[in-house]
Protein backbone atom coordinates (compact mmCIF):
# COMPACT_ATOMS: atom_id res chain seq x y z
CA UNK A 1 0.00 0.00 0.00
CA UNK A 2 1.10 3.23 -1.08
CA UNK A 3 0.81 6.48 1.63
CA UNK A 4 1.27 10.02 0.37
CA UNK A 5 2.80 11.78 3.12
CA UNK A 6 2.78 15.38 2.92
CA UNK A 7 4.72 17.76 5.25
CA UNK A 8 2.78 21.06 6.20
CA UNK A 9 4.46 23.93 6.80
CA UNK A 10 2.71 27.31 8.33
CA UNK A 11 3.29 30.67 7.37
CA UNK A 12 2.43 32.05 11.14
CA UNK A 13 4.45 29.38 12.72
CA UNK A 14 7.28 28.16 11.02
CA UNK A 15 8.95 25.03 11.56
CA UNK A 16 12.74 25.08 12.41
CA UNK A 17 14.85 25.69 9.39
CA UNK A 18 17.53 23.27 10.74
CA UNK A 19 15.88 20.02 10.37
CA UNK A 20 18.22 19.12 7.06
CA UNK A 21 20.47 16.77 8.44
CA UNK A 22 18.12 14.96 10.65
CA UNK A 23 15.47 14.57 7.43
CA UNK A 24 18.43 12.95 5.26
CA UNK A 25 19.32 10.46 8.86
CA UNK A 26 15.41 9.50 8.56
CA UNK A 27 15.41 9.04 4.86
CA UNK A 28 18.75 7.03 5.01
CA UNK A 29 16.27 4.69 7.58
CA UNK A 30 13.42 4.58 5.26
CA UNK A 31 15.43 3.45 2.66
CA UNK A 32 16.91 0.85 4.52
CA UNK A 33 14.11 -0.36 6.09
CA UNK A 34 12.46 -0.90 2.67
CA UNK A 35 9.32 2.40 2.76
CA UNK A 36 10.94 4.70 0.74
CA UNK A 37 9.22 5.39 -2.66
CA UNK A 38 9.95 9.05 -3.21
CA UNK A 39 10.93 12.24 -1.57
CA UNK A 40 11.45 15.79 -2.16
CA UNK A 41 11.35 19.28 -0.37
CA UNK A 42 9.04 21.84 -1.90
CA UNK A 43 9.97 25.83 -3.59
CA UNK A 44 7.90 28.22 -1.72
CA UNK A 45 4.13 28.74 -2.80
CA UNK A 46 5.04 32.36 -4.44
CA UNK A 47 7.03 29.59 -7.46
CA UNK A 48 3.63 27.93 -8.10
CA UNK A 49 1.90 28.46 -11.58
CA UNK A 50 -1.49 27.13 -11.67
CA UNK A 51 -2.63 26.04 -15.24
CA UNK A 52 -6.46 26.21 -16.67
CA UNK A 53 -6.68 24.57 -19.73
CA UNK A 54 -10.34 23.18 -19.64
CA UNK A 55 -11.86 26.16 -22.09
CA UNK A 56 -10.54 27.02 -25.07
CA UNK A 57 -7.53 28.36 -24.63
CA UNK A 58 -5.14 27.75 -21.56
CA UNK A 59 -4.55 30.60 -18.40
CA UNK A 60 -1.60 30.86 -16.38
CA UNK A 61 -1.88 32.26 -13.12
CA UNK A 62 0.69 32.75 -10.73
CA UNK A 63 0.78 31.20 -7.25
CA UNK A 64 -0.46 28.42 -5.32
CA UNK A 65 -4.30 27.03 -5.98
CA UNK A 66 -5.25 28.11 -2.73
CA UNK A 67 -3.80 30.68 -0.75
CA UNK A 68 -3.94 29.74 2.64
CA UNK A 69 -1.06 29.95 5.95
CA UNK A 70 -0.50 26.36 6.18
CA UNK A 71 0.73 25.10 3.12
CA UNK A 72 2.61 21.68 1.27
CA UNK A 73 6.46 21.91 2.37
CA UNK A 74 7.29 18.26 0.92
CA UNK A 75 6.38 15.57 0.27
CA UNK A 76 7.00 11.59 0.36
CA UNK A 77 5.78 8.47 -1.06
CA UNK A 78 5.58 5.19 1.17
CA UNK A 79 5.53 1.80 0.96
CA UNK A 80 3.87 0.10 3.51
CA UNK A 81 1.82 -2.61 4.75
CA UNK A 82 -0.65 -0.55 6.83
CA UNK A 83 -2.12 2.53 8.23
CA UNK A 84 -0.43 1.68 11.54
CA UNK A 85 3.24 1.34 10.23
CA UNK A 86 2.08 4.60 8.23
CA UNK A 87 1.15 6.50 11.18
CA UNK A 88 4.13 5.41 13.33
CA UNK A 89 6.32 6.80 10.70
CA UNK A 90 4.78 9.79 10.06
CA UNK A 91 5.12 10.52 14.29
CA UNK A 92 8.60 10.03 13.88
CA UNK A 93 8.80 12.58 10.82
CA UNK A 94 6.67 15.15 12.74
CA UNK A 95 9.49 15.40 15.32
CA UNK A 96 12.04 14.81 12.42
CA UNK A 97 10.68 17.61 10.36
CA UNK A 98 9.16 19.87 13.05
CA UNK A 99 6.27 20.17 10.82
CA UNK A 100 2.76 19.09 11.16
CA UNK A 101 2.61 15.83 8.56
CA UNK A 102 -0.80 14.19 6.39
CA UNK A 103 -0.60 11.14 5.53
CA UNK A 104 -2.75 9.70 2.77
CA UNK A 105 -3.38 6.75 1.11
CA UNK A 106 -3.04 6.07 -3.02
CA UNK A 107 -6.40 4.34 -4.22
CA UNK B 1 -42.29 -12.15 24.52
CA UNK B 2 -41.98 -16.24 23.22
CA UNK B 3 -39.34 -18.10 23.66
CA UNK B 4 -37.65 -18.06 20.16
CA UNK B 5 -38.21 -14.32 20.41
CA UNK B 6 -36.22 -13.85 23.42
CA UNK B 7 -33.40 -16.38 21.97
CA UNK B 8 -33.09 -14.12 19.04
CA UNK B 9 -32.87 -11.26 21.54
CA UNK B 10 -30.43 -12.96 23.47
CA UNK B 11 -28.11 -14.49 20.75
CA UNK B 12 -28.18 -10.20 19.38
CA UNK B 13 -26.67 -9.68 22.14
CA UNK B 14 -24.92 -12.39 22.74
CA UNK B 15 -23.36 -12.97 19.57
CA UNK B 16 -23.64 -10.47 17.36
CA UNK B 17 -19.85 -9.21 18.04
CA UNK B 18 -18.80 -12.50 17.62
CA UNK B 19 -20.17 -12.98 14.13
CA UNK B 20 -19.41 -9.35 12.66
CA UNK B 21 -15.66 -10.27 14.25
CA UNK B 22 -15.04 -13.31 12.22
CA UNK B 23 -17.22 -12.23 8.77
CA UNK B 24 -14.31 -9.64 9.08
CA UNK B 25 -11.65 -11.70 9.57
CA UNK B 26 -12.96 -14.05 7.18
CA UNK B 27 -13.56 -11.55 4.40
CA UNK B 28 -11.70 -8.42 5.42
CA UNK B 29 -14.27 -6.52 4.88
CA UNK B 30 -16.91 -4.92 7.36
CA UNK B 31 -19.12 -3.86 4.88
CA UNK B 32 -19.63 -7.42 3.82
CA UNK B 33 -19.41 -8.99 7.33
CA UNK B 34 -22.09 -6.18 8.97
CA UNK B 35 -24.77 -6.79 5.81
CA UNK B 36 -24.33 -10.48 6.59
CA UNK B 37 -24.38 -10.60 10.44
CA UNK B 38 -27.80 -8.50 9.60
CA UNK B 39 -28.98 -11.19 7.03
CA UNK B 40 -28.33 -14.16 9.41
CA UNK B 41 -29.94 -12.50 11.97
CA UNK B 42 -32.77 -11.98 9.52
CA UNK B 43 -32.80 -15.35 8.75
CA UNK B 44 -33.10 -16.61 12.59
CA UNK B 45 -35.91 -14.73 12.85
CA UNK B 46 -37.60 -16.32 10.15
CA UNK B 47 -36.52 -20.40 10.74
CA UNK B 48 -36.33 -20.15 14.33
CA UNK B 49 -39.81 -20.44 15.13
CA UNK B 50 -40.36 -23.37 12.58
CA UNK B 51 -36.90 -24.73 13.17
CA UNK B 52 -37.00 -24.17 16.89
CA UNK B 53 -33.55 -22.80 18.56
CA UNK B 54 -30.36 -24.08 17.03
CA UNK B 55 -28.28 -25.83 20.17
CA UNK B 56 -25.44 -23.77 19.39
CA UNK B 57 -26.95 -20.03 18.20
CA UNK B 58 -23.64 -18.57 17.39
CA UNK B 59 -22.22 -21.29 15.67
CA UNK B 60 -25.58 -21.38 13.40
CA UNK B 61 -25.28 -17.80 13.07
CA UNK B 62 -21.71 -17.13 12.00
CA UNK B 63 -22.05 -20.32 9.52
CA UNK B 64 -25.15 -18.72 8.06
CA UNK B 65 -23.51 -15.24 7.78
CA UNK B 66 -20.45 -16.99 6.25
CA UNK B 67 -23.27 -18.35 3.14
CA UNK B 68 -24.77 -15.20 3.09
CA UNK B 69 -21.37 -13.42 2.08
CA UNK B 70 -20.34 -15.81 -0.05
CA UNK B 71 -23.67 -15.55 -1.64
CA UNK B 72 -23.30 -11.94 -2.06
CA UNK B 73 -19.40 -12.28 -3.01
CA UNK B 74 -20.97 -14.66 -6.15
CA UNK B 75 -23.56 -12.13 -7.58
CA UNK B 76 -21.14 -9.25 -7.28
CA UNK B 77 -19.34 -9.30 -10.92
CA UNK B 78 -17.29 -6.20 -9.86
CA UNK B 79 -15.12 -7.70 -7.75
CA UNK B 80 -11.30 -9.28 -8.56
CA UNK B 81 -12.09 -12.62 -9.94
CA UNK B 82 -8.83 -14.20 -8.16
CA UNK B 83 -10.00 -12.37 -4.82
CA UNK B 84 -12.83 -14.07 -4.96
CA UNK B 85 -11.81 -17.48 -5.99
CA UNK B 86 -9.43 -17.27 -2.86
CA UNK B 87 -12.53 -16.33 -1.01
CA UNK B 88 -14.54 -19.52 -1.56
CA UNK B 89 -11.85 -21.65 -1.34
CA UNK B 90 -10.63 -20.62 1.38
CA UNK B 91 -11.01 -23.50 4.06
CA UNK B 92 -11.95 -22.16 7.77
CA UNK B 93 -9.24 -23.56 9.99
CA UNK B 94 -10.94 -24.83 13.52
CA UNK B 95 -11.98 -21.99 16.04
CA UNK B 96 -10.97 -22.34 19.33
CA UNK B 97 -11.81 -20.24 22.09
CA UNK B 98 -9.11 -18.09 21.64
CA UNK B 99 -9.22 -16.88 18.35
CA UNK B 100 -12.73 -15.63 18.86
CA UNK B 101 -11.60 -13.48 21.68
CA UNK B 102 -9.08 -12.49 19.42
CA UNK B 103 -11.27 -11.43 16.68
CA UNK B 104 -13.73 -9.62 18.81
CA UNK B 105 -10.54 -7.44 20.06
CA UNK B 106 -9.47 -7.32 16.53
CA UNK B 107 -12.93 -5.82 15.76
CA UNK B 108 -13.06 -3.36 18.73
CA UNK B 109 -9.49 -1.84 18.20
CA UNK B 110 -10.66 -1.51 14.95
CA UNK B 111 -13.51 0.39 15.33
CA UNK B 112 -11.90 2.93 17.56
CA UNK B 113 -9.04 3.27 15.80
CA UNK B 114 -7.24 7.06 16.55
CA UNK B 115 -7.57 7.52 12.67
CA UNK B 116 -11.26 7.66 12.74
CA UNK B 117 -12.76 10.89 14.61
CA UNK B 118 -14.30 10.55 17.34
CA UNK B 119 -17.88 10.57 16.51
CA UNK B 120 -17.26 7.97 14.13
CA UNK B 121 -15.35 6.03 16.88
CA UNK B 122 -18.63 5.74 18.58
CA UNK B 123 -21.52 4.93 16.45
CA UNK B 124 -18.91 2.61 14.16
CA UNK B 125 -18.34 0.76 17.64
CA UNK B 126 -22.12 0.90 18.44
CA UNK B 127 -23.42 -0.39 15.28
CA UNK B 128 -20.06 -3.17 14.79
CA UNK B 129 -19.21 -4.37 18.11
CA UNK B 130 -23.29 -3.18 20.18
CA UNK B 131 -25.14 -4.29 17.00
CA UNK B 132 -27.17 -1.42 17.39
CA UNK B 133 -28.94 -0.68 14.12
CA UNK B 134 -28.19 2.82 12.48
CA UNK B 135 -31.74 4.56 13.18
CA UNK B 136 -31.24 3.36 16.94
CA UNK B 137 -27.76 4.77 17.32
CA UNK B 138 -29.43 7.88 15.25
CA UNK B 139 -32.05 8.52 18.11
CA UNK B 140 -28.92 8.16 20.77
CA UNK B 141 -27.21 10.93 19.51
CA UNK B 142 -30.20 12.93 17.89
CA UNK B 143 -28.57 13.21 14.73
CA UNK B 144 -30.95 12.30 11.51
CA UNK B 145 -30.46 8.69 10.42
CA UNK B 146 -29.20 9.51 6.83
CA UNK B 147 -26.26 11.59 8.74
CA UNK B 148 -25.33 8.52 10.86
CA UNK B 149 -25.68 6.58 8.26
CA UNK B 150 -23.26 8.68 6.69
CA UNK B 151 -21.24 8.71 9.22
CA UNK B 152 -20.65 5.17 9.81
CA UNK B 153 -20.12 4.52 5.79
CA UNK B 154 -17.68 7.44 5.84
CA UNK B 155 -15.71 5.58 8.39
CA UNK B 156 -15.62 2.07 6.87
CA UNK B 157 -14.65 3.69 3.62
CA UNK B 158 -11.56 4.91 5.35
CA UNK B 159 -10.83 1.89 6.93
CA UNK B 160 -10.72 0.30 3.46
CA UNK B 161 -9.04 2.88 1.57
CA UNK B 162 -5.92 4.18 4.01
CA UNK B 163 -5.98 0.34 4.94
CA UNK B 164 -6.50 0.37 8.81
CA UNK B 165 -5.17 -3.07 10.32
CA UNK B 166 -7.92 -5.52 11.62
CA UNK B 167 -5.46 -6.35 14.27
CA UNK B 168 -4.86 -6.26 18.22
CA UNK B 169 -2.03 -3.55 18.42
CA UNK B 170 1.29 -4.16 19.81
CA UNK B 171 2.21 -4.87 23.47
CA UNK B 172 4.17 -1.23 22.83
CA UNK B 173 0.67 0.86 21.78
CA UNK B 174 -1.69 -1.07 23.85
CA UNK B 175 -1.82 1.28 26.39
CA UNK B 176 -2.58 3.98 24.66
CA UNK B 177 -4.72 2.26 22.28
CA UNK B 178 -6.99 0.37 25.13
CA UNK B 179 -7.01 3.96 26.54
CA UNK B 180 -8.94 5.27 23.27
CA UNK B 181 -11.84 2.37 23.81
CA UNK B 182 -12.59 2.87 27.27
CA UNK B 183 -11.90 6.71 26.29
CA UNK B 184 -15.27 5.98 23.37
CA UNK B 185 -17.06 3.58 25.55
CA UNK B 186 -17.04 6.08 28.72
CA UNK B 187 -18.30 8.22 26.50
CA UNK B 188 -21.23 6.47 25.26
CA UNK B 189 -22.04 5.88 29.29
CA UNK B 190 -21.88 9.91 29.83
CA UNK B 191 -23.77 10.50 27.18
CA UNK B 192 -26.60 8.04 28.58
CA UNK B 193 -26.26 9.07 32.26
CA UNK B 194 -26.10 12.83 31.44
CA UNK B 195 -27.65 13.19 28.34
CA UNK B 196 -28.65 16.27 26.84
CA UNK B 197 -30.89 18.30 24.87
CA UNK B 198 -34.53 19.81 26.14
CA UNK B 199 -36.27 16.75 24.87
CA UNK B 200 -34.54 13.77 26.19
CA UNK B 201 -35.33 12.03 29.09
CA UNK B 202 -32.39 12.72 31.65
CA UNK B 203 -31.08 9.69 32.05
CA UNK B 204 -30.40 7.50 28.36
CA UNK B 205 -30.80 3.87 29.97
CA UNK B 206 -30.00 2.03 26.87
CA UNK B 207 -27.13 3.77 26.65
CA UNK B 208 -25.89 3.82 29.76
CA UNK B 209 -26.84 -0.26 29.60
CA UNK B 210 -24.82 -0.37 26.04
CA UNK B 211 -21.82 0.44 27.70
CA UNK B 212 -21.74 -1.38 30.72
CA UNK B 213 -22.33 -4.58 28.16
CA UNK B 214 -19.46 -2.91 26.03
CA UNK B 215 -17.03 -2.62 29.27
CA UNK B 216 -17.60 -6.01 30.09
CA UNK B 217 -17.11 -7.40 26.69
CA UNK B 218 -13.73 -5.42 26.85
CA UNK B 219 -12.91 -7.17 30.55
CA UNK B 220 -14.22 -10.67 29.29
CA UNK B 221 -11.26 -10.25 26.81
CA UNK B 222 -8.58 -8.51 28.28
CA UNK B 223 -9.71 -9.71 32.08
CA UNK B 224 -5.91 -8.68 33.87
CA UNK B 225 -6.11 -4.66 32.57
CA UNK B 226 -6.66 -2.87 36.05
CA UNK B 227 -8.36 0.17 33.36
CA UNK B 228 -10.81 -2.43 31.90
CA UNK B 229 -11.68 -3.33 35.86
CA UNK B 230 -11.82 0.51 36.80
CA UNK B 231 -14.35 1.85 34.26
CA UNK B 232 -16.32 -1.51 34.74
CA UNK B 233 -16.67 -0.76 38.71
CA UNK B 234 -16.77 3.32 37.52
CA UNK B 235 -20.15 2.52 35.55
CA UNK B 236 -21.75 -0.13 37.79
CA UNK B 237 -21.23 2.30 40.76
CA UNK B 238 -22.87 5.19 39.02
CA UNK B 239 -25.32 3.35 37.34
CA UNK B 240 -26.32 1.55 41.05
CA UNK B 241 -27.53 5.23 41.97
CA UNK B 242 -29.47 6.06 38.25
CA UNK B 243 -33.04 5.18 39.50
CA UNK B 244 -32.06 7.18 43.41
CA UNK B 245 -30.48 10.25 40.98
CA UNK B 246 -33.61 11.34 39.43
CA UNK B 247 -37.11 12.15 41.35
CA UNK B 248 -40.48 10.96 40.19
CA UNK B 249 -41.12 14.72 38.89
CA UNK B 250 -37.96 14.40 36.63
CA UNK B 251 -35.59 16.57 38.66
CA UNK B 252 -31.90 15.60 40.07
CA UNK B 253 -31.72 14.19 43.37
CA UNK B 254 -27.87 15.11 44.88
CA UNK B 255 -25.76 12.81 46.40
CA UNK B 256 -27.03 13.95 49.97
CA UNK B 257 -30.55 13.51 49.26
CA UNK B 258 -30.83 10.49 47.75
CA UNK B 259 -32.61 7.28 48.88
CA UNK B 260 -29.75 5.06 49.19
CA UNK B 261 -32.36 2.11 50.03
CA UNK B 262 -33.50 2.77 46.29
CA UNK B 263 -29.47 1.87 45.09
CA UNK B 264 -29.09 -1.19 42.91
CA UNK B 265 -27.29 -3.86 45.75
CA UNK B 266 -26.48 -5.84 43.79
CA UNK B 267 -24.54 -3.61 41.25
CA UNK B 268 -23.30 -2.21 44.19
CA UNK B 269 -21.74 -5.62 45.56
CA UNK B 270 -20.53 -6.16 41.85
CA UNK B 271 -18.38 -2.92 41.76
CA UNK B 272 -17.02 -2.80 44.97
CA UNK B 273 -16.04 -6.26 44.33
CA UNK B 274 -13.79 -4.96 41.48
CA UNK B 275 -12.36 -2.05 43.77
CA UNK B 276 -11.35 -4.31 45.72
CA UNK B 277 -9.59 -6.70 43.80
CA UNK B 278 -8.00 -3.29 41.69
CA UNK B 279 -6.98 -2.14 45.29
CA UNK B 280 -4.90 -5.35 46.41
CA UNK B 281 -3.58 -4.85 43.02
CA UNK B 282 -2.11 -1.27 44.10
CA UNK B 283 -0.88 -2.62 47.02
CA UNK B 284 1.05 -5.32 45.53
CA UNK B 285 2.77 -1.86 43.31
CA UNK B 286 0.81 -1.67 40.34
CA UNK B 287 -0.26 1.68 40.22
CA UNK B 288 -3.99 2.32 39.48
CA UNK B 289 -5.03 4.77 36.79
CA UNK B 290 -7.91 7.51 36.29
CA UNK B 291 -11.11 5.14 35.99
CA UNK B 292 -9.43 3.03 38.83
CA UNK B 293 -8.95 6.22 41.27
CA UNK B 294 -12.64 7.55 40.30
CA UNK B 295 -13.97 3.59 41.12
CA UNK B 296 -12.51 3.72 44.03
CA UNK B 297 -13.98 7.59 44.89
CA UNK B 298 -17.41 6.10 44.10
CA UNK B 299 -16.53 3.09 46.45
CA UNK B 300 -16.11 5.18 49.45
CA UNK B 301 -19.56 6.68 48.74
CA UNK B 302 -21.70 4.17 48.00
CA UNK B 303 -20.13 2.91 51.35
CA UNK B 304 -21.71 5.49 53.41
CA UNK B 305 -24.61 4.49 55.17
CA UNK B 306 -25.73 8.28 54.35
CA UNK B 307 -24.23 11.61 53.73
CA UNK B 308 -22.48 12.08 57.03
CA UNK B 309 -21.23 9.11 57.07
CA UNK B 310 -18.73 9.17 54.42
CA UNK B 311 -15.16 9.29 54.66
CA UNK B 312 -14.40 12.55 52.77
CA UNK B 313 -10.16 12.36 54.14
CA UNK B 314 -10.37 9.08 51.85
CA UNK B 315 -12.25 11.13 49.32
CA UNK B 316 -9.48 13.71 49.11
CA UNK B 317 -6.99 11.55 49.19
CA UNK B 318 -8.26 9.66 46.15
CA UNK B 319 -8.82 13.08 44.64
CA UNK B 320 -5.11 14.05 45.43
CA UNK B 321 -3.89 11.10 43.29
CA UNK B 322 -6.12 11.88 40.74
CA UNK B 323 -4.98 15.10 40.10
CA UNK B 324 -1.35 13.99 40.06
CA UNK B 325 -2.46 11.84 36.68
CA UNK B 326 -4.88 14.16 35.35
CA UNK B 327 -4.95 18.21 35.41
CA UNK B 328 -8.03 18.59 34.11
CA UNK B 329 -10.25 20.95 35.65
CA UNK B 330 -13.26 19.34 35.97
CA UNK B 331 -11.50 16.83 38.39
CA UNK B 332 -9.81 20.03 40.18
CA UNK B 333 -13.37 21.00 41.05
CA UNK B 334 -14.55 17.64 42.32
CA UNK B 335 -11.87 17.65 44.58
CA UNK B 336 -12.66 21.20 45.61
CA UNK B 337 -16.24 19.10 46.85
CA UNK B 338 -14.91 17.22 49.21
CA UNK B 339 -12.68 20.42 50.70
CA UNK B 340 -15.54 21.49 51.34
CA UNK B 341 -16.81 19.02 53.31
CA UNK B 342 -13.22 19.05 54.97
CA UNK B 343 -12.21 22.53 55.29
CA UNK B 344 -15.42 24.77 54.72
CA UNK B 345 -17.08 26.46 51.88
CA UNK B 346 -15.01 29.17 52.16
CA UNK B 347 -11.05 27.17 51.37
CA UNK B 348 -13.54 25.69 48.94
CA UNK B 349 -14.56 28.80 46.97
CA UNK B 350 -10.87 30.16 46.95
CA UNK B 351 -9.83 26.74 45.22
CA UNK B 352 -13.12 26.87 42.89
CA UNK B 353 -12.41 30.84 41.89
CA UNK B 354 -8.75 29.69 40.23
CA UNK B 355 -10.68 27.57 38.10
CA UNK B 356 -12.87 30.49 36.68
CA UNK B 357 -10.85 30.99 33.33
CA UNK B 358 -11.06 27.51 32.50
CA UNK B 359 -14.36 25.91 33.43
CA UNK B 360 -16.13 29.70 32.91
CA UNK B 361 -18.59 28.17 30.16
CA UNK B 362 -19.58 24.44 32.54
CA UNK B 363 -22.46 24.59 34.52
CA UNK B 364 -21.44 21.95 37.36
CA UNK B 365 -18.68 24.79 37.66
CA UNK B 366 -20.94 27.82 38.37
CA UNK B 367 -23.58 25.38 39.92
CA UNK B 368 -20.77 24.22 42.78
CA UNK B 369 -19.92 27.69 43.41
CA UNK B 370 -24.09 28.46 43.78
CA UNK B 371 -23.98 26.12 46.08
CA UNK B 372 -20.68 26.84 48.25
CA UNK B 373 -21.94 30.99 48.44
CA UNK B 374 -25.75 29.72 49.67
CA UNK B 375 -23.37 28.02 52.21
CA UNK B 376 -21.43 31.19 53.12
CA UNK B 377 -24.82 32.73 53.38
CA UNK B 378 -24.10 35.20 50.54
CA UNK B 379 -27.70 34.77 49.02
CA UNK B 380 -27.23 37.49 45.68
CA UNK B 381 -23.85 36.04 44.31
CA UNK B 382 -25.50 32.56 44.81
CA UNK B 383 -28.48 33.21 42.38
CA UNK B 384 -26.31 34.93 40.09
CA UNK B 385 -24.26 31.79 40.02
CA UNK B 386 -27.61 29.69 39.82
CA UNK B 387 -28.66 31.67 36.33
CA UNK B 388 -25.51 30.95 34.97
CA UNK B 389 -25.44 27.21 35.82
CA UNK B 390 -29.46 26.92 34.50
CA UNK B 391 -28.54 28.45 31.42
CA UNK B 392 -25.31 26.56 30.75
CA UNK B 393 -27.18 23.16 32.06
CA UNK B 394 -27.99 20.75 29.00
CA UNK B 395 -29.53 17.78 31.31
CA UNK B 396 -33.49 18.76 31.73
CA UNK B 397 -32.70 17.15 35.65
CA UNK B 398 -29.90 18.95 36.62
CA UNK B 399 -31.87 22.56 34.97
CA UNK B 400 -35.02 21.56 36.74
CA UNK B 401 -32.83 21.15 39.99
CA UNK B 402 -31.03 23.97 39.85
CA UNK B 403 -34.02 26.19 39.04
CA UNK B 404 -35.42 25.28 41.98
CA UNK B 405 -32.69 25.97 44.33
CA UNK B 406 -32.38 29.11 42.93
CA UNK B 407 -35.73 29.95 43.46
CA UNK B 408 -35.60 29.04 46.96
CA UNK B 409 -33.38 32.12 47.15
CA UNK B 410 -35.84 34.69 46.64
Amino acid sequence: MQYLVSVIDDKNNPGSTDRRPAISAFNERLIAEGYWVFAGGLADTDAATVIDNRGEQAVFSDGPFVESKEYLAGVWVWEAPDLDVALKLATEASKVCDRKIEVRPFQ
Amino acid sequence: MSDVEEAVTRAHHEEWARVVAALTRRFGDLDIAEEAAAEAFATAVERWPADGVPANPGAWLTTTAKRKAIDRLRRENKRDDKQKEAWMLYDDPPEHLGAIDDDQLRLIFTCCHPALGMEARVALTLRMVGGLTVPEIARAFLVQESAMGRRITRAKAKIKAARIPYRVPTAEDLPTRLSGVLTVVYLVFNEGYLATGPDTDPVRHDLTAEAIRLTRMVRHLMPDDGEVAGLLALMLLTEARRTARVSAGGELVILDEQDRGAWDAPLIAEGHRLVRERLAAAAAGEAPGRYQILAAINAVHTSARDMRDTDWSQVLALYDQLVRLDSSPVIALNRAIAVAELDGPEVALATVGRLEHRLAGYHAYHATRADLLLRLGRGQESRAAYDKAIDLAGNTAEAAYLTRRRDQLR
